[in-house]
């Protein structure tokens, strides 16, 4: 066993954890594709598609065994990335490959978000003005309406006649987004705030600060499931509504999740802190969650202005 | 500057052995190794999915299977080829030589590195499953599309498509996570004193590769979910009918595509200069001019994008814009041509098989690059796109420029990963099998793709006939020489005249001052450059 001064990179032990949670990733991709496509078997035994007879596979069950052997194995590798932290492996060297990895890492969800908003202002900009712009004689989407949001076909659309729905509106940026706003940019603050409190070495105001942004973040995520709630019920917005009803909630969608994820996040290490794990000066855990964080409040600040102001 | 020591975890050799010293392992030399293995695995799938193929167009007519068939095996082997035989490829090199070469003791994350090893063959599973059960006559198949899932017919697809589309995105998932670790690796574990202008041009080919991977692989996991979504949860991304456009697929697709092209290629040009100068015993030429024109390649690759679809329809400005950025492309890669063939300009150069394989990928590549150039022009391009001259140049690109360095690295590295001296009769064999059989299949493609032959259609005219047949004979050549290429690696792993810590007499670089095989856990007291 090597000594550990400051000059020795620590290279951890073999696992398991990581090819099982590709078993985990193998077995929630197909069982979502057996799902989807009605390949799954009823309660009764008999199949939604019938076409695909042939397979006949318990997707749901398999999505669910997927989920659970991820969420298991996820748990028990940072489990031991914990331990390995509190029982002093890693030094400045290996700190520093964490905050360069999570740094990039957060690079490509940014890509990631890019490629919605870029479809967003795609279709905003270039395909919905002209598809309404055409000739009626030369295009088959004759009563387009080139409004945004734009709700999606209205009229005769290839021979199949779609209705506008009449109780149809947009999202306002006010009211409850307006909240949701503040929401994210209060539980900005407050980690801020429970950081300096780490490094000041005040525990009670790291504990504090940690639990007002689960709390902010937790309240979040309810509006959010308040304001889709409406929408499906009382606005007729839904993801079929056309251009704006996709982008709408593939773009708050995702970040809903990332924002559920930043909460567990933030929990794991709420519950850490009580615990006494971080020190002033050795606290890669919460600094990488707070990027994390300040990520999530910052493509948020975009939908904010892209989605709901414009 | 003073000597820093790195010690592992466990010093001694106590690592499981069997099959659980590979699932569970952190040693970046066995997951370079198995992702070697798993790319050479299916580099052979993916090329006898294409002798189906070829064998189908060997004369005109449909004889072996039907369209939807051809289709599949089309899009498969299209899909097999980048992202499970030469992306692992370029990946397994980095595990195995990045380390070596700015003198690590291992990657920066190790455990993150096998798990993205260990996703690519679950996603390889997700993208032969369908295929392999429409081979037993169960259900439709694979997704027929093409490897660039355009919808509409994407949409309209069966079961295979989604599968195709999860394939992608745990590839995805495998790259990025690859790509932090190298990211990480090179800023972070660097010898002391390598500096990094000092490191050696692989790392550098990868470093940009790397960036690219970040910006681009989310890009297609987007656009692949917003598929997803269109076929099963009634969105209008690439509907027309709710507001949205097909055309907008193919911009996010190609978006990630193009960049592709260079994540394939640019390792590749990080190690050719490499056995360029080892073979040519003189330094290399031009190593800040390689440098910045890597860079520069890296920054136009993600601005050029919508060169694959001018057809498509775009306003006059975009399509000028497009084919200007996409030929100024060819400027830094002519400062890398220059400094390639420089490095080689009155060396003493000797031909082993890594250095034969060098020198016919830099004129068969020069033939792709060039054939580039003229689909980049909007006019011409009106003519040849989507024919067979598409199908040519980028087999240039992609199995010359490509495959043929990686094979090239895989002599130049080959001692030093096994130890043993791989049999240089049969690699000179292989190199002029390879060489000769790749330009019999290629060529006749390029006349026919002039004359108007249309990819990826199983049958053609009568007058396309002979030119076809050359093409097919060549391809199953190549495809045969291939095996060979599996013989000289099995022999070479096994045994063979021993090879000597450098190798090469004109090597340079930390990694020839090694022992070879180096030992497990190398450079645990990490080595001072000047």
């Amino acid at each position: 066993m090597a000594s550990h001064s400051g000059n020795h990179y620590f290279v951890p032990h073999g696992s398991i954890y990581p090819a099982l949670i590709s078993v985990g990733l193998l077995s929630m991709a197909s069982g979502f594709v057996f799902n989807v496509t009605g390949a799954d078997t009823r309660m009764d035994g008999s199949i939604k598609n019938p076409a695909l007879s042939y397979l006949a596979t318990p997707g749901k069950y398999m999505m669910y065994i997927g989920l659970a052997i991820i969420l298991v194995m996820m748990f028990k590798w940072l489990s031991a990335v914990v331990t390995e932290s509190v029982t002093g492996q890693y030094k400045k060297w290996e700190d520093k490959s964490f905050r360069i990895g999570m740094i990039v890492f957060i690079c490509s969800e940014v890509a990631f978000f890019a490629a919605f908003f870029g479809a967003l202002f795609y279709m905003r900009v270039l395909s919905v003005p002209d598809l309404a712009s055409y000739a009626p004689d030369i295009t088959p989407y004759k009563d387009f309406l080139s409004t945004w949001p734009s709700q999606g076909p209205g009229g005769t659309v290839l021979g199949e006649s779609y209705k506008p729905n009449p109780s149809f509106h947009p999202m306002t940026w006010s009211g409850l987004p307006l909240i949701n706003t503040l929401l994210l940019l209060s539980s900005g603050a407050t980690i801020t705030w429970a950081h300096w409190g780490l490094i000041k070495n005040n525990r009670k105001q790291l504990v504090i600060g940690l639990f007002l942004t689960i709390a902010l973040g937790i309240t979040f995520l309810c509006c959010q499931a308040a304001e889709y709630h409406h929408a499906y019920t009382e606005m007729g917005l839904t993801l079929k509504s056309g251009a704006y009803g996709a982008t709408f909630f593939m773009l708050t969608g995702f970040h809903g999740f990332h924002v559920t994820i930043g909460t567990l996040m933030l929990i794991v290490i709420w519950l850490r802190s009580i615990k006494g794990h971080f020190t002033p000066e050795h606290h890669f855990g919460f600094e990488g969650v707070a990027w994390y964080w300040h990520f999530v409040d910052v493509v948020w600040l975009g939908l904010y202005i892209f989605v709901y102001m414009l | 500057m003073s000597t820093t020591t790195v010690a592992h975890h466990d010093e001694h050799h106590d690592h499981p052995t069997g099959i659980m010293r590979w699932l569970t392992t952190t040693n970046h030399k066995d997951i370079g190794t198995m992702y070697l293995t798993f790319s050479l695995i299916m580099f052979l799938v993916g090329g006898s999915m294409i002798l189906g193929i070829r064998a189908e167009l060997f004369k005109p007519g449909l004889q072996l299977m039907n369209p939807e068939f051809f289709n599949q095996l089309i899009g498969v082997h299209a899909l097999i080829m980048i992202f499970a035989a030469l992306m692992p490829a370029a990946t397994g090199f980095a595990n195995w030589m990045l380390p070596l070469q700015i003198g690590a003791p291992d990657m920066a994350l190790p455990r993150l590195n096998n798990w993205g090893f260990w996703i690519l063959p679950p996603s390889a599973i997700l993208l032969t499953l369908p295929f392999t059960l429409a081979l037993f006559g169960v259900g439709d198949g694979a997704l027929a599309t093409g490897w660039t899932f355009y919808p509409p017919l994407s949409v309209q697809g069966g079961i295979g498509v989604d599968f195709a589309i999860f394939a992608v995105h745990l590839l995805g998932i495998s790259s990025v996570l690859g790509s932090i670790n190298i990211i990480v690796t090179i800023y972070n574990m660097r010898a002391p004193g390598m500096t990094l202008m000092k490191m050696p041009m692989f790392a550098w080919g990868w470093l940009i590769t790397a960036f690219l991977l970040i910006a681009t692989i989310p890009v297609l996991a987007g656009a692949v979910t917003m598929l997803l979504t269109d076929r099963h949860f009634g969105t209008h991304f690439f509907d027309a009918a709710g507001g949205g456009d097909p055309i907008m697929f193919q911009h996010l697709f190609w978006f990630f595509g193009h960049p592709e092209v260079y994540i394939l290629l640019l390792p590749v040009w990080g190690f050719i200069p490499q056995i360029l100068q080892t073979f040519s015993r003189k330094p290399m030429y031009g190593y800040k001019a390689q440098v910045y024109s890597l860079w520069a390649i890296g920054a136009l690759a993600v601005v050029v994008w919508a060169h694959h679809f001018f057809t498509a329809g775009m306003p006059v400005p975009a399509l000028l814009y497009f084919m200007y950025s996409t030929m100024a492309i060819s400027l830094p890669l002519a400062v890398l041509f220059y400094c390639w063939i420089r490095t080689m300009w009155k060396g003493s150069m000797s031909f082993e098989t890594p250095m034969l394989f060098t020198v016919g990928w830099i004129i068969l590549f020069g033939v792709g690059g060039l054939t580039g150039l003229v689909l980049a022009d909007v006019a011409a391009d009106a003519q040849y796109h989507n024919s067979y001259f598409v199908v040519a140049h980028f087999h240039y690109t992609l199995f010359a420029g490509g495959i043929m360095g990686i094979m090239a690295g895989v002599y130049y590295w080959l001692p030093k990963m096994t130890g043993h001296m791989y049999n240089e009769k049969l690699g000179k064999l292989h190199f002029w099998l390879t060489a000769i059989s790749f330009n019999v299949t290629f060529i006749p493609q390029f006349f026919v793709g002039l004359a108007g032959m249309p990819r990826r259609i199983p049958d053609y005219a009568l007058q396309f006939a002979e030119f076809n047949m050359i093409s097919s004979i060549g391809a199953f050549v190549l495809g045969l020489s291939q095996l060979l290429f599996v013989y000289i690696i099995i022999s070479c792993v096994k045994g063979g005249q021993k090879a000597t810590d450098k190798v090469w007499e004109g090597a340079e670089g930390l990694e020839w001052t090694l022992p070879s095989p180096p030992p497990y856990h190398s450079f645990t007291e990490q080595p001072v450059v000047k």
